[in-house]
């Protein structure tokens, strides 16, 4: 490992404890946010006018459909960001019990969902373009997959109590273990297996192949910070409603 | 060391209760032995044996559902005023690690008798059989400590226990199952070592994370 590859895993690592402190910061401020959310609309409009109008580098095959990194990529990422939020909040349930942290890890787990239903989306038409299916046998796209699947049985699993303390503890738990035993496998396990069509075999995840240019990572960049400040006001307002429901159901 | 102590006690109180409703071990490896049955009329009727890719995606999906149904009724058998009376008496910890030890033998003891039965009927394209056993054994290991929480989980909701203990764990044990038919993969080609090395490491760590992950998470779950 190289001195480089050990200070990125390690910036990675504090970025992403930033986010995920950040992330619940912003979730659960109660004043209205002018600044970040301004920020979130100027960083998506400005990355996504920019990163369709650039000059991007002519790959052979992507040709032009190299433009959807600007939206594919970060929308994974976004989706990592506040699923850890969300297991984070459902740490703290078991900590200390409250409604309040319940409904806060459900509706980041429903952010999480519907960014990876984006990725998803982005990723399969990209497929269909670019390797002529919509779907291949790929390690990524079956952790994909699988993701989506632990989520879904996350709100079954949720929907089948009827005490709301033993549904927000269970749930809990099941949120816990089923991100330890199988989120990190979905970037392992691409890395074990053999050559691939999908970029990023080797290494960071994402974007090897297009490191070339260094314009692109000027879009990308905030395209990422953009879509993860998305994806958590997103969960503030979905887990402000939620609030609202809940105070009008007691009354 | 009193967990040790409880650990045993539990533990051979699973074994007896298991002796004393033999009928469900029976059912168990009945249902095992019929399934393997069942893909040996299918196959026969093309004429002998699968090829060593459907005889391993085969195997693996047989054991898969054996596993399921072998722990689902683990926590579902016992009462809730059963599951307050062990409370009382030891920790949640000795629960948790007797019943997934519990869990992981009986899982060999169908991997292993699957095996043998599977081989019987359906022909042993197996070239490596030291590392296809070894695989197949963590397998069983990997199955019991996954499934031993998410039964317990399942347990907890009521009702529809072993379907949501299906929907529940099967997204988990995705790339678990995709470890070990890669490894099983190698061992039926009699591929090196050096080939399998890091898939075998990854599911014994993954092994380690599920089984500390269930050791943390369970007196949580055992509160309510």
């Amino acid at each position: 490992m190289s001195t480089a590859a050990i200070v990125g895993s390690i910036s990675g690592v504090a970025m992403t404890v930033v986010g995920v402190w950040g992330g619940q910061y912003l979730i659960e401020q109660r004043t209205s946010g002018v600044v970040w959310k301004g920020i979130t609309v100027l960083l998506l409009i400005g990355a996504s006018a920019v990163g369709l109008l650039i000059a991007v580098p002519r790959l052979p095959i992507v040709n032009e459909s190299i433009r959807n990194l600007f939206f594919h990529v970060p929308m994974w990422f976004s989706m990592i960001m506040v699923l850890l939020v969300s297991v984070w909040y459902s740490i703290r349930y078991l900590r200390e019990p409250s409604e309040r942290l319940d409904v806060l890890a459900h509706e980041s787990a429903k952010s999480g969902i519907v960014l990876g239903l984006l990725g998803l989306a982005t990723g399969s038409l990209w497929a269909r373009f670019t390797w002529g299916a919509w779907w291949t046998p790929d390690p990524r796209l079956n952790g994909a997959a699988v993701a989506m699947l632990i989520y879904g049985a996350y709100l079954v699993l949720r929907g089948s109590f009827r005490d709301e303390q033993q549904r927000a503890r269970v749930s809990a738990i099941y949120n816990i273990f089923a991100f330890a035993a199988a989120i990190p496998l979905l970037f392992v396990l691409p890395r074990l297996s053999g050559p691939s069509l999908h970029p990023g075999q080797t290494g960071n995840p994402g974007f090897n192949q297009y490191d070339l240019d260094n314009t692109m990572r000027q879009v990308f960049y905030p395209a990422v910070i953009g879509w993860i400040l998305f994806a958590f006001w997103l969960t503030q307002v979905s887990s402000r409603f939620a609030f609202l429901k809940l105070k009008h159901d007691e009354n | 060391m009193p967990l040790l102590r409880d650990i045993s006690t539990l533990l051979a109180k699973d074994f007896r209760l298991e002796w004393r409703q033999r009928a469900a071990l029976g059912g168990l490896l009945l249902y095992v032995g019929s399934t393997v049955f069942v893909c040996f009329l299918s196959f026969s009727l093309r004429g002998g044996t699968p090829p060593p890719p459907a005889w391993n995606a085969l195997l693996w999906v047989i054991l898969l559902f054996a596993a399921i149904n072998a722990v689902a009724k683990g926590f579902m058998q016992e009462s809730p005023g059963q599951r307050l009376y062990y409370y009382t008496l030891v920790r949640p910890q000795a629960v948790i690690l007797a019943k997934m030890l519990y869990n992981a033998l009986l899982l060999t003891v169908v991997a292993l008798l699957g095996l043998f039965l599977y081989t019987i009927f359906l022909g042993n394209p197996i070239q490596n059989p030291g590392l296809f056993v070894a695989n197949l054994l963590l397998g069983a290991v990997g199955f019991a400590t996954t499934l031993t929480l998410v039964s317990g989980i399942a347990a907890k909701a009521g009702g529809n226990g072993a379907t949501l203990m299906a929907v529940l764990g099967f997204p988990i044990m995705v790339p678990m199952l995709l470890l070990l038919i890669k490894v099983s993969k190698n061992a039926l080609d009699g591929l090196d070592w050096s080939v399998s090395q890091s898939a075998v490491l990854t599911l014994v760590a993954l092994n380690m994370i599920v089984g500390a992950t269930s050791y943390l998470l369970f007196p949580f779950l055992w509160r309510g």
